[in-house]
């Protein structure tokens, strides 16, 4: 588990990071959304420690993180890089020798990453003749090849097609199942909405909510439901404890605190009628968003 | 998931594996494998040349007088004029008619008294002997030039030409190359992930390491090409002397090169971009050309060498040289190389020092005093 607290950074007089602080929990998917200059890569690169915080700790299962820790870690930078006239597969196996696999365990780890991901008849090319996405998933490669504890990626999913997105996706839930920590930041809220396990959302270098995405949900859902009836709703408007949104005939948008009024009115509606629909209002990651990062 | 993780490599399996790469990418890149094919090529032209100068025996102009006619009479490889009297052979010698000539010792003006009583004539040179003819006579000859002072001026200054421009070739495009690979690796954020692997000192000793086998690996290539060809051809005369200084001159090399590779290192290290690298390596590469500079100009001047050859940065190429012409005491290349191995230590430590304090600093250049202060 890795746990980040009070963690603070500035540059100069602009104070970038304040206070943050949250978990990346083992064998979750944590999404980590904010707007573009939220704080989102510094605090991935400190979470990493190729950069130091001006204050607050980074721990693993409970210590600090030291150098020697970072090598459990499986790491994406920001702005992508790799050798580009270093072969795919080579560069891979490298990595994971680096890390202290064998020649013969490095290559079969790297190749067989790499085919997962896609990229199985592309080994002996150079880098620099993939295109951005096929390099995209080579950085990943990069980042998985020695089996990381802990995965820091900023932006995986950037400039990959909805294959290479499922893909991605795949190998990463597969790599949470396994037991790994994964922490991602990405643009993408509905990719985010569907993957991850946790949230962390930052905006202005502060944690403006963070949690299961199901807590979340629950927390920011206004006490909302629809209906939809074949007969009018008329008297909906007259119901103590409702607050009619939206109506239109038979469809209502309405605000209910007490559980149990909803309940009355459906009770009410299905006596009335045909009730066709009625669902409670969740609020979907980008109302989340919106509404906490103001 | 495989949930074994394997140990860390050791660092000196780090450092190999880095320096392992730069050695197989250099080998991989056309620029590289082209100059090196190009520069021991060069070398060979040159030895070869060399050879087909020396071995040009068949017309060296020799003239004789009636006195000595009899010595070449029965020699191949010469071209006999006959000359009325030994002043009349030395003039023609004088004008550049012959190029060498032999006459009665007695005759020769201001010549020594010849060593032997049994071999009483001299050959008589402008300002060298051509080099084939001593070799075809029986009897080696007392030699006398009329304008000696020039013979070290050519030799010494060949000598001092070969050292300067092999280690500036070598100090110059590796130490360039490794600045380069040092800004690519950080331009490309791979720096993030290897130092996340391996300790930053293993990555710079790495690189240190890789590029450093390479140039010594082209210098023992260079002098082998030399030794061999220059043998090959019958010019083992020339090496002569040279084997001693020779091998200095390959120890003086290696801890030159590594001072100076660590500090292109730090060079590179202190920019993000390929475009800046000149801003922080001009002041490295104006302590390479120096040396090679001052010791075309100055290889005559005994001050400004031994200053030289002590100075870390032109030492490698000003001891050999001194060894070589016999001017330095058996102590000075020791004290001179203690002194740049302690320059050396102390660069390793400045520059890594500086290449961990730049290393994963993005945007503009890094200041001096920025990089240097522990952070």
């Amino acid at each position: 588990m890795l746990r980040l607290t009070g963690v603070t950074k500035s540059y100069g007089e602009r104070r970038v990071l304040d206070d943050v602080g949250f978990t990346v929990a083992d064998g979750r998917l944590t999404g980590f959304v904010g707007g573009n200059g939220a704080g989102k890569t510094t605090t991935m690169r400190i979470a990493l420690g190729v950069l130091a915080a001006d204050a607050g700790t980074v721990e693993i299962d409970g210590t600090r993180v030291t150098p020697e820790d970072r090598r459990r870690f499986g790491y994406m930078p920001e702005e992508r890089g790799l050798y580009p006239k270093m072969k795919v597969g080579e560069h891979i196996a490298y990595l994971a020798r680096l890390h202290g696999y064998g020649k013969a365990e490095a290559t079969a780890n790297a190749e067989a990453l790499l085919d997962r991901l896609g990229l199985g008849e592309r080994l002996g090319d150079t880098v620099e003749t993939l295109s951005l996405g096929n390099q995209q998933r080579a950085q990943i490669a990069a980042a998985l090849v020695h089996d990381p504890e802990v995965l820091i990626l900023d932006e995986p999913f950037s400039g990959l097609d909805p294959m290479a997105v499922e893909v991605v996706a795949g190998v990463l839930q597969e790599r949470a199942g396994a037991g790994a920590a994964v922490l991602f930041s990405s643009h993408q809220l509905d990719v985010v909405e569907r993957l991850c396990d946790d949230l962390v959302i930052i905006a202005g270098g502060t944690i403006r909510a963070a949690g299961s995405r199901e807590s979340l949900r629950d927390q920011h859902a206004a006490p909302r439901y629809e209906i939809v009836t074949a007969g009018d709703l008329g008297w909906l408007r007259d119901e103590p404890g409702v607050e009619v949104v939206e109506f239109a005939g038979g469809h209502a948008l309405f605000d209910a605190e007490e559980p149990a009024t909803a309940h009355r009115v459906l009770a009410r509606a299905v006596a009335a009628g045909d009730v066709s629909r009625f669902t409670p209002q969740r609020p979907s990651l980008a109302q989340i968003f919106r509404e906490v990062i103001r | 998931m495989n949930a074994r993780i394997p140990a860390a490599p050791s660092t000196a399996q780090s450092v190999w594996l880095v320096a392992e790469r730069e050695i197989g990418s250099r080998l991989r890149s056309k620029a590289f494998v082209i100059s090196t094919a190009i520069l021991f090529l060069a070398a060979l032209a040159a030895v070869v040349w060399g050879g087909f100068a020396a071995g040009s025996s068949q017309g060296i102009t020799v003239a004789v007088t009636s006195a000595t006619a009899d010595a070449v009479r029965d020699v191949d490889g010469l071209d006999v004029t006959d000359a009325d009297s030994a002043a009349a052979a030395i003039a023609l010698v004088e004008d550049g008619t012959v190029s060498a000539a032999l006459v009665p010792s007695d005759e020769v003006p201001d010549a020594a008294a010849p060593a032997s009583g049994t071999f009483d004539y001299t050959i008589v040179g402008n300002d060298e002997v051509p080099s084939g003819l001593l070799p075809l006579l029986s009897q080696s000859p007392d030699v006398h030039l009329l304008d000696p002072s020039s013979t070290d001026f050519l030799l010494r200054y060949f000598v001092a030409l070969g050292f300067g421009i092999v280690f500036l070739l070598a100090a110059s495009t590796f130490g360039g190359t490794i600045a380069q690979s040092v800004v690519e690796e950080k331009q490309t954020r791979v720096v993030e992930l290897l130092i996340s692997a391996i300790p930053v000192r293993a990555l710079l000793a790495g690189k240190v390491i890789g590029n450093t086998i390479l140039a010594m690996a082209q210098i023992v290539v260079l002098a082998a090409i030399a030794v061999v060809g220059l043998t090959v051809t019958g010019q083992d005369l020339v090496l002569t002397g040279l084997g001693a200084p020779l091998v200095w001159f390959a120890v003086f090399f290696f801890f030159g090169f590594v001072l100076l590779a660590s500090l292109f290192a730090a060079a590179g290290a202190m920019v993000s971009r390929q475009e800046d690298i000149g801003s922080t390596t001009a002041p490295l590469t104006m302590l390479v050309m120096l040396p090679y500079f001052l010791v075309i100009f100055f290889n005559d001047n005994p001050v400004v060498m031994t200053v030289m050859s002590y100075v870390p940065f032109s030492a490698p190429v000003a001891m050999p040289l001194r060894l070589y012409l016999g001017e330095a005491l058996w102590w000075e290349p020791l004290v001179s190389l203690l002194v740049l191995i302690a320059t050396c230590v102390a660069a390793i430590l400045v520059g890594a020092r500086i290449y961990s304090g730049s290393l994963l600093r993005m945007g503009a250049r890094v200041k001096l005093t920025e990089a240097l202060s522990r952070s």
